[in-house]
């Protein structure tokens, strides 16, 4: 079954909308959702009641940073627009909505993969991986070969060698790359609601469970709608400009 | 590793029959499996020296890039076996030999070896075209199908451009083959396809003179000698090769890849039309560069950095051939005045292209068995004359133009045959009005366009033609039938 890998959507309904088609078109069978479904966005409620239906029809989400912090407030970690959402995110929750976001795990394991929003040596500490440094430290921390995790707002794909040494590889959207048997590997889809890598398009992937092939896709969407909602909401005007440019 | 393999030992299926090589890397069995039994090759990585990583990652390169590829040009991939019980790749079973076993022969007809270099040219260019530069071709790595197209056999070192690049990032020596591996692999750059067409040069001279020309160096420092020392000429070593053959494989051993065939199409062109390649100080040369030359160039080679963000894809579109049909009957000089301009603006857009001029001289369906009467000759190079002279204006160099009279009963199909050998990529061709006659006919652009597997740009004249019989133009003024047309 072909697996869509969905993480930092940050309530950015019409790009998660967009990926959801785009992998419906593409043949997945299946969600998971790596965490950081609200802030920065206009759309907190609508996109945890995606996740929501999506993850009671067999799909997996798990906790980010971002969640976290509408639960239990904002860190003294998060920059501190973020934190200025934090609030107002938590206003327009539901009870239920709350619930849901209160009840996910920090990390899954299921057959040889782990989903996990930061990285696998401390998923509560919310640490980057920005080097093969840090990715070979996150594929060490886990018996399971394929790890998927968000925070990194940018597609990348590690992977490690039975000598030790992590390498990194920057992928080309639509191309399927045979997550190999012989080594780790760690797949960042890349933001579902806020890319940073100058191209506004959405990020995600697509994970073959039974070949383990891995296709990255870029989803264009009408980026003025969650602008003009950002906007709307008087929510800080600098995620406008990021989500504009894509970076 | 389980058990120990002889002929009937069963894996997966498939009954092992006879081990064809052992490598370093890997056994090679040729393996029968189903009813009828079908023959394939099994490879079966050797994991013995452990201390050698390489056969390894080799290995996992070969079973992720050569699931990925198609074509006649490369083994058809079957399976491969679960990697935790017995890993191996089963794949098509090519009949015949190596060109390996040709290399005894050598030195080999210098049509010959231009047939061979073709065929493997044209190999290379449809690999290239899937992304895939294959860094270790040399004899043993070329097979021949039955009909004669090349078959380029073990990706174990090959880079795939979409795909993480296993070799690169775990080793630090250089990775090919030692008599043929290209300067730039000696500098670990594995991102261009450029570095196939030195090794292609590599095989052509051994072929062609029955010598290596930068012997067999087993060290780093001995490799590295090719980074500025320039190969005795083919000439200097068998008289017999021409100086068309030693211009192709001199320009394919150049050091820079700038200096090389930029594309394995455009290498595969120049040997299928020897009398076009236009011959340069290469062609003539007897003797290796001077000292001082070979001096300056070690003194530039300091402190050189190289591009890592070239690829496969790159090459292939800043290098296009570009062919334009151009019809020469009387009448049609509008028509080539308008594909002059279309054909200019293609090449100022791409300054690496190169140009193949073609008119076709349409000859009787039912032709005698008779070669070339003297009417037919003169009326060739005529047209080749005039090709020469409207091109001319377009002010190429030497080695970025040629020009071609096809000949044959129906022109689109002859431009069609000329497009697919040549590998063109780009077809510009004019289309001469739309009057009610070709309509009914179907004119030969339209036919072009409608069975080219490349790009068709189709140009039309401004002038006013026959179907404006009675519409007024835009301007208000008539138009007078018959007075252009």
């Amino acid at each position: 079954m072909r697996i869509a890998l969905l993480t930092d959507i940050h309530a950015n309904i019409e790009a998660l909308m967009a990926c959801l088609e785009h992998a419906d078109r593409a043949g997945a069978g299946r969600c998971v959702f790596l965490g950081d479904l609200v802030g920065y966005g206009a759309d907190p409620g609508p996109v945890v009641d995606v996740v929501r239906s999506l993850v009671e029809r067999g799909g997996v989400a798990v906790l980010g940073n971002h969640d976290q912090a509408i639960l239990y407030g904002a860190s003294s970690q998060m920059n501190p627009e973020a934190a200025a959402v934090v609030e107002w995110t938590r206003s327009r929750l539901s009870p239920g909505q709350l619930d849901f976001l209160r009840a996910l795990p920090l990390a899954v394991e299921e057959a040889g993969r782990l989903y996990v929003h930061a990285n696998a040596w401390a998923p509560d500490r919310w640490e980057y991986i920005v080097s093969p440094f840090d990715a070979g430290r996150s594929m060490r921390a886990t018996r399971c070969r394929i790890t998927s995790c968000g925070h990194m707002h940018t597609p990348a794909l590690y992977h490690l060698a039975g000598d030790g040494r992590a390498c990194a590889f920057t992928p080309v959207p639509g191309a399927a790359i045979p997550l190999l048997p012989a080594r780790r590997w760690l797949v960042i889809p890349g933001s579902v609601g806020q890319s940073r890598d100058g191209n506004p398009a959405a990020c995600y992937a697509l994970l073959d469970d039974a070949t383990d092939a891995l296709v990255y896709y870029r989803v264009p969407y009408d980026l003025e709608v969650p602008l003009a909602k950002i906007q709307a909401a008087g929510l800080p005007l600098s995620f406008n400009v990021r989500l504009g440019a894509g970076r | 590793m389980p058990g120990i393999r002889e002929p009937g030992t069963v894996i997966d299926g498939y009954v092992l029959e006879e081990k064809i090589h052992r490598g370093s890397m890997a056994e090679i069995w040729r393996v029968h499996r189903g009813d009828p039994p079908a023959l394939y090759v099994m490879k079966i990585p050797s994991f013995r020296d452990t201390d050698d990583p390489a056969s390894i990652v080799g290995f996992e390169v070969e079973q992720m890039i050569l699931p990925t590829l198609s074509g006649v040009h490369v083994p058809r991939f079957i399976g491969a076996g679960d990697w935790s019980v017995q890993p191996y790749i089963v794949m098509e079973h090519i009949r015949g030999a190596s060109l390996r076993s040709r290399l005894d022969e050598a030195p080999l007809d210098p049509g010959e070896v231009a047939s061979i270099g073709a065929r493997l040219a044209a190999a290379l260019h449809d690999l290239h075209n899937q992304h895939v530069i294959h860094l270790d071709v040399k004899p043993s790595n070329v097979m021949f199908r039955e009909d004669g197209a090349a078959v380029l056999i073990d990706f174990g070192v090959s880079r795939h451009d979409r795909l993480p690049d296993l070799l690169a990032e775990q080793f630090r020596l250089p990775i090919g083959t030692g008599p043929y591996i290209s300067p730039e692999q000696i500098g670990q750059i594995r991102n261009d396809p450029r570095s196939d067409i030195f090794s292609l040069g590599v095989l052509l001279y051994y072929l062609a003179t029955g010598e290596r020309p930068f012997g067999n160096p087993t060290s780093v420092r001995g490799l590295r000698q090719r980074l500025y020392r320039d190969p005795v000429p083919p000439r200097a070593r068998n008289p017999r090769c021409p100086p068309w053959l030693q211009e192709v494989i001199l320009r394919c051993l150049e050091i820079a890849p700038a200096d090389r065939y930029q594309t394995a199409a455009h290498l595969a062109f120049q040997l299928q039309h020897p009398d076009q390649i236009a011959l340069t100080v290469r062609a003539g040369r007897m003797s290796r560069d001077s000292f001082l030359t070979v001096l300056k160039r070690r003194f530039r080679l300091i402190g050189e950095e190289p591009d890592l963000r070239r690829s496969a894809d790159d090459h292939i579109s800043r290098a296009p051939i570009v062919a334009v049909a151009l019809d020469l009957d009387q009448g049609s000089e509008a028509l080539a005045e308008a594909l002059f301009t279309a054909v200019r603006r293609v090449l100022q857009t791409e300054p690496g292209a190169r140009l193949a001029c073609l008119t076709v001289r349409k000859t009787p369906r039912l032709a005698m068995e008779t070669t070339l009467d003297a009417e037919g000759r003169s009326l060739r190079m005529r047209l080749l004359v005039e090709l020469q002279h409207w091109a001319r204006p377009l002010g190429l160099g030497v080695g970025r133009i040629t020009h071609h009279v096809l000949e044959g009963p129906d022109p689109a199909a002859e431009i069609l045959d000329f497009a697919g050998s040549n590998h063109v990529d780009h077809i510009v061709i004019g289309s001469r009005g739309s009057s009610t006659l070709r309509r009914y006919l179907g004119s030969v652009s339209s036919q072009v366009v409608a069975q080219a597997l490349c790009t068709v740009t189709v140009i039309k004249s401004r002038m006013p033609e026959e179907n404006t019989v009675g519409v007024p133009a835009t301007d208000g003024r008539p138009r007078y039938p018959g007075l252009f047309s």
